[in-house]
């Protein structure tokens, strides 16, 4: 089959790998219908995650329809399925607590020592996302061979097209879980950091959990836009100072509760930012928390601080003190997807949410290597991008 | 002050100090391993699951084989560098249902050990925390001291791995494997990425 393969720091290419195959009895294998590239997907290409390989299959944004079962799977060949990209097994006490990114099992025993040693427990597991996190293919590519299918898959009714249901995958889960994560009251005023989609997902689902007004920063004018037609005040980190904003438009009181859907590429004007690049690219640190310090400085006391962005080691001059005496209660994790499928694909079937609006771009697999290039160097423009494996290729320059 | 001698309640391979690490097993300090794993299945299941001996050789990624010649004795045979193997017999020495094996190599093994699994109950709801405690005694001679190089780098490693795949099996019916395809050539779409 054709597959989306990391080779390397901005280096991503098409190449016909081995189809895959059933291995453990409750496997499925899906064809691939609509598989997205994600913002995360931008912190391998830079080269931000440890343990990649080259030759790993990328992409954990995936859907398509079910060709092959094993023994122990329940789906049916022919059925259409929305992929969590968590992979979990269902039956560990993580997943029993509905902690589904926790999961004790899916990350085999040969790839969960280095996250023990890093993080003190091994952690769970991702398609298409690095050795870390079990070295499974991603989903950019024909066919994905799908672990524990009795658990994960989100059958999709016949009607509904890839477009409004391909995001329960990751990225409106994640937008949901970081609007859960910020505990909101009635009267609230939510500031959320990042207009991508994620950001733009807690957006819409912190209004939907009835938060009085939503305050939303970027410095990308279209993605700004796109907030602001979600119903959020917007600001501009670039023209404004945030601290000051955050404070003067809520009274000198502050956001009740901060979201940083940025993660550990963010960008910034201040020198703790230029300095965290710098170390960055001597590997003498990874994560530039830019927004996350940014978040907690303009957090109200008592308020909470939900991180969804991606981190992965360690942060210097994290605002300890801010987080201790303000009394901040900070959430975080990679999303428990499975836990909230029913409930969002529910919303989703009541037209309460629709998620097409984000789609700027539809290109086939083939495409794959320039999308990428777009995706990171074109962010205004680019908001999400589908690739579809049957789709016929662009005739592009 | 009297805590000068108050000893914690750490499992003893913990310990910092070699000798009372050497005391969780009778051992040479530096061969002993421990590890313990919470499995999310009754501790009779977990008991007899282990108890049947030959079951450990589907789980265990570097044995290769279990005889089981009878409730008392079994014959191991197990994955070395080089392509190699080495073998013993083990022989129970303790026996309580539900709560605790206790094996020792019979004379002759290529690699003596010795060891424990005990079947702890996890906190209500929680399964069974299943403690593992092995010492190992390296072989003399070149080969011993090849061994001996491979077992002070590998068991608690492999003590590490094989527990939680046992974890894996009991509380998801299979071995995760994340065996898929990839771009490098070398690779098939059944072979574990690593």
């Amino acid at each position: 089959m054709r597959a989306v393969t990391w080779q390397g720091r901005h280096d991503v290419r098409v190449d016909t790998v081995p189809d895959p195959e059933i291995v453990n009895p409750r496997d499925a294998i899906i064809k691939i219908t609509s598989t997205a590239i994600c913002g995360s997907d931008l912190h391998l290409y830079d080269g931000y995650i440890p343990t990649m390989r080259a030759g790993d299959i990328l992409g954990h944004e995936n859907m398509g329809e079910v060709v092959e079962v094993g023994p122990k799977s329940t789906l049916k060949k022919g059925q259409r399925v929305v992929i969590p990209f968590t992979i979990s097994c269902g039956h560990c006490f993580h997943c029993e607590k509905l902690q589904y990114s926790a999961c004790d099992n899916a990350n085999p025993s040969t790839t969960s020592d280095m996250s023990e040693t890093l993080y003190g427990y091994p952690m769970g597991s991702a398609f298409g996302y690095a050795h870390l996190t079990g070295g499974y293919a991603g989903g950019q590519a024909e066919y994905l061979r799908v672990p524990y299918s009795d658990v994960g898959p989100i059958i999709i009714p016949d009607g509904l097209d890839d477009d409004k249901v391909l995001f329960l995958s990751d990225i409106l889960p994640t937008g949901w879980m970081a609007a859960e994560n910020a505990e909101i009251e009635p009267g609230d005023t939510i500031a959320v950091w990042g207009c991508g989609p994620v950001g733009l997902f807690a957006i819409q689902s912190a209004l939907l959990m009835g938060a009085h007004r939503v305050i939303a920063i970027d410095h990308y004018p279209h993605r700004l836009e796109l907030a602001k037609q979600m119903g959020a005040e917007v600001l501009d980190y670039k023209e404004t100072d945030i601290r000051e904003a955050l404070f003067e438009m809520t009274g000198g009181i502050g956001p009740d509760a901060c979201i940083d859907c940025v993660g550990m590429e963010s960008h910034g004007l201040g020198i703790d930012n230029i300095v965290d690049t710098v170390k960055a690219h001597t590997f003498l640190g990874t994560d530039r928390p830019a927004a996350l310090r940014q978040a907690i400085l303009a957090c109200r006391k008592g308020g909470r601080v939900s991180v969804p962005g991606v981190y992965g080691g360690m942060a210097d001059k994290f605002p300890i003190g801010a987080l201790m005496e303000k009394g901040l209660t900070l959430k975080s994790g990679q999303t428990h997807v499975q836990k909230y499928s029913d409930i969002l694909l529910e919303m989703i079937i009541d037209g309460k949410i629709d998620t097409t609006f984000l789609i700027s771009h539809h290109a086939s697999l083939e495409d794959g290597p320039a999308m990428y290039r777009n995706w990171h160097d074109k962010q205004d423009e680019y908001t999400k991008i589908i690739l579809r494996p049957g789709m016929e290729r662009a005739h592009a320059a | 002050m009297a805590s000068t001698h108050m000893r914690d309640d750490a499992p003893p391979t913990t310990a910092r100090d070699g000798d009372r690490r050497a005391q969780a097993v009778d051992g040479d300090e530096g061969a002993i391993v421990g590890r313990t794993v919470t499995i999310n299945r009754p501790r009779d299941e977990v008991y007899a699951f282990w108890r049947d001996f030959a079951n450990l050789a589907g789980v265990m990624e570097n044995v290769e084989r279990i005889d089981v010649a009878d409730r008392g004795r079994s014959h191991w045979v197990v994955k070395a560098p080089g392509g190699k193997t080495v073998e013993w017999d083990a022989v129970v020495t303790e026996d309580v249902p539900g709560r605790l094996i206790a094996w020792e190599s019979a004379e002759e093994a290529d690699v003596d050990n010795r060891g424990r699994v005990e079947f702890l109950d996890a906190a209500p709801g929680r399964g069974t925390m299943v403690r593992a405690t092995i010492a190992y005694d390296p072989p003399a001679g070149i080969i011993g001291e090849w061994i001996a190089k491979f077992l002070q780098r590998e068991p608690n490693l492999q003590a590490r791995r094989d527990l939680r795949r046992v974890k894996q099996f009991l509380e998801t019916g299979e071995v995760s494997s994340s065996a898929s395809p990839s771009g490098r050539p070398s690779e098939s779409p059944t072979e574990q990425a690593l």
